[in-house]
């Protein structure tokens, strides 16, 4: 892989998980802001270079991650399978790379890797694989996956006693998967307050917009009939995500809905269905680069 | 002889029985044994787990997708889940699941599908699992096991709880009499030759071996000499038996509860036409079920001692 012209463009520095938890807030907000603007970078170079990938909702879902990993997960790059690890399972596999790109960042991968992304024989296809990738839980991709297996996760740490925590982040689309419902309702039946559904509410599926096709609304009173505390913050304030995921827990599970912009950070991608997974143009590349630049 | 297990052995068993007495008794020795189910305490006979291990009895209630969901998360934790279910619903309701999360994820989930085959009789189509063994031999890394007999499903439970891959166990309910000799285990991917021959071969699995060692009877008395095989693993499935069973006697009958397009029937096939092709019938469920007990529709689809000398007779004959 390191003979690949893509090398290059991935130089970054590894940020190791946790790294801005214990900074104050006010810097926290700032490193985070700006990690966040380098992975977009990244995001925009893997896909333009691969030909191929979700490009939307990786920018929407990016400052989720970047908080998640960078400030709040207890995750070990040396040892990720670590019992007890905190689990984090991208439900909407779909944005892979950008699942790809924060474990490249915080050490779990070679960020080299990236530019071979869903090239023949890569581990990093276009869906994470758990048996590939270090620190991919559950091979997701199908949607309505992940958060039956953050119950069970979440089940198996209250079982044992222990006191890791079960993240699942979620595509507001993919709720229209009944099995996600099936899921809600035994965690709130079982009042699992070590599990965390984040929904990276864009508004925007596949074909249109969620409220046009089969609408979610009201989904914070959905989730709260399911037996969850709802916190509904904006997706892209990292403060904001990093409160709301380490807010002590109140005897239910907490569903952040978090509501962002699909294609966020970029102009001509932002709130555009026809972004969900288009593949930038080298000029396109360029002026995207260029905005997140500033 | 309509019914050929009754002559074969007077007591017969249910193998739920010894699958939940097998997996309490795990239990005891190994804490991260699970039990999870779909509201199945009873059809998965799980009463006696329940009452000694009241905590690790996970029911998620009517809820399938999650139920295989959540077998895969406890097993992320660090279980070991017996996952319990009439096999119907765990198997077409969930099976995305099974393929992603577990096989494709590669959870060592045990999931072990109750009642198969017709054995819901009366209750109709709906309820009967005979297109399991096709849907899931279609997804990579599932080891699938057919236990015979309560022998073998102990063997099979045991087994389970250490492999550290993902199964399925198909743990039936209708009757059956032990067909496993005293001190022959289970070899998971190994076929059992419980009966030598050399003029045809049949190839059984579950409940229809019994049925299959009544019909050696019958051919004996004839002057047909049948090999039985107990192909109690589906997946692998053991090539080297049948090749050696299609050069040795030539023609080959497969039997199974469960649809002709896709099982055992398909996978024996697989191997014979590519290795050494014989002249082969393959006996199963052909049709939705009309409606009748157990008994009956193992009749009407000729799963029993008549049907298989029929299809032996039909062989010699060509």
């Amino acid at each position: 892989m390191s003979d690949s012209p893509m090398t290059q463009p991935f130089p970054f520095a590894v940020v190791p998980p946790q790294t801005f938890a214990a900074v104050p807030s006010s810097q926290r907000a700032q490193m985070l802001a700006l990690q966040s603007r380098e992975m977009r970078k990244t995001i925009l170079q893997t896909i333009a270079h691969a030909g191929l990938g979700h490009i939307g909702g990786d920018l929407s879902v990016i400052d989720i991650l970047a908080t998640l990993f960078f400030a709040v997960l207890r995750v070990d790059p040396d040892h990720p399978q670590a019992p007890d690890r905190d689990r984090f399972i991208l439900s909407k596999g779909h944005c892979a790379v950008s699942l790809y790109t924060v474990l490249a960042r915080a050490g779990f991968i070679p960020g080299a890797w990236l530019a071979d992304f869903a090239k023949p024989m890569s581990p990093l296809s276009g869906h994470p694989n758990r048996n590939k990738v270090p620190g991919v839980e559950s091979c997701t991709g199908p949607l309505g996956h992940g958060l039956p297996v953050g119950v069970g996760c979440a089940i198996a740490a209250r079982m044992s006693g222990a006191s890791w925590r079960t993240f699942v982040v979620l595509g507001d689309g993919e709720l229209q998967e009944g099995s996600n419902w099936e899921a809600a309702m035994a965690a709130g039946h079982r009042h699992l307050s070590n599990l965390v559904a984040v929904i990276d509410r864009n508004r925007l599926q596949m074909g249109a917009r969620t409220e046009d096709t089969n609408g979610l609304e009201p989904l914070a009173d959905k989730w709260r009939a399911f037996g969850w505390a709802v916190m509904e913050v904006d997706g892209h304030d990292h403060e904001a995500l990093y409160q709301a995921f380490t807010a002590a827990p109140d005897g239910k599970p907490r569903c952040v809905i978090a509501n962002t912009v699909k294609g966020k950070g970029v102009s001509f991608m932002e709130d555009r269905a026809e972004w969900h997974h288009k593949v930038p143009n080298a000029g396109q590349l360029e002026q995207a680069i260029v905005e997140l630049s500033k | 002889m309509k019914d050929g297990a009754s002559s074969h052995d007077s007591q017969m068993f249910d193998c739920r029985v010894a699958f939940a007495d097998e997996l309490t008794h795990l239990a005891r020795e190994n804490e991260k044994i699970v039990a999870v189910c779909n509201d199945s305490v009873g059809s998965s006979n799980l009463g006696a787990f329940q009452k000694e291990f009241p905590d690790r009895l996970i029911n998620v209630g009517i809820a399938e997708q999650n139920m295989i969901g959540v077998s895969a998360g406890l097993s992320n934790g660090g279980f070991i889940p017996f996952v319990c279910a009439a096999t119907p619903f765990l198997t077409g309701r969930a099976l995305e699941q099974i393929k992603a999360d577990i096989a494709y994820s590669g959870y060592p989930v045990v999931l072990c599908g109750m009642s198969p085959g017709l054995a819901y009789g009366e209750l109709g189509p709906t309820h009967h699992s005979v297109e399991d063994l096709p849907w899931l031999r279609a997804i990579a890394g599932l080891t699938l096991i057919v236990p015979a007999d309560p022998t073998q499903t102990r063997d099979a439970v045991r087994w389970a709880a250490t492999a550290n891959v993902p199964v399925f166990l198909r743990i039936g309910r209708t009757k059956v009499p032990e067909v496993t000799p005293r001190g022959m285990p289970l070899r998971v991917g190994q076929a059992d030759q419980l009966r030598d021959g050399s003029d045809v071969t049949v190839i059984a699995t579950g409940v229809m071996v019994a049925r299959a060692l009544a019909a050696a009877e019958a051919l004996a008395k004839i002057g047909i000499k049948a090999r039985i095989i107990n192909m109690s693993t589906v997946q692998p499935i053991d090539k080297e038996t049948i090749i050696r069973a299609a050069r040795e006697t030539g023609r080959i009958v497969t039997v199974e509860e469960a649809v002709v397009r896709g099982g055992l029937g398909s996978a024996v096939a697989e191997v014979v036409v590519q290795e050494h092709p014989v002249p082969m019938r393959l006996l199963g469920v052909t049709d939705f079920a009309p409606t009748g007990n157990v008994e009956f529709l193992l009749d009407y689809f000729k799963l029993n001692s008549d049907g298989i000398v029929g299809a032996a007779i039909d062989l010699m004959r060509r």
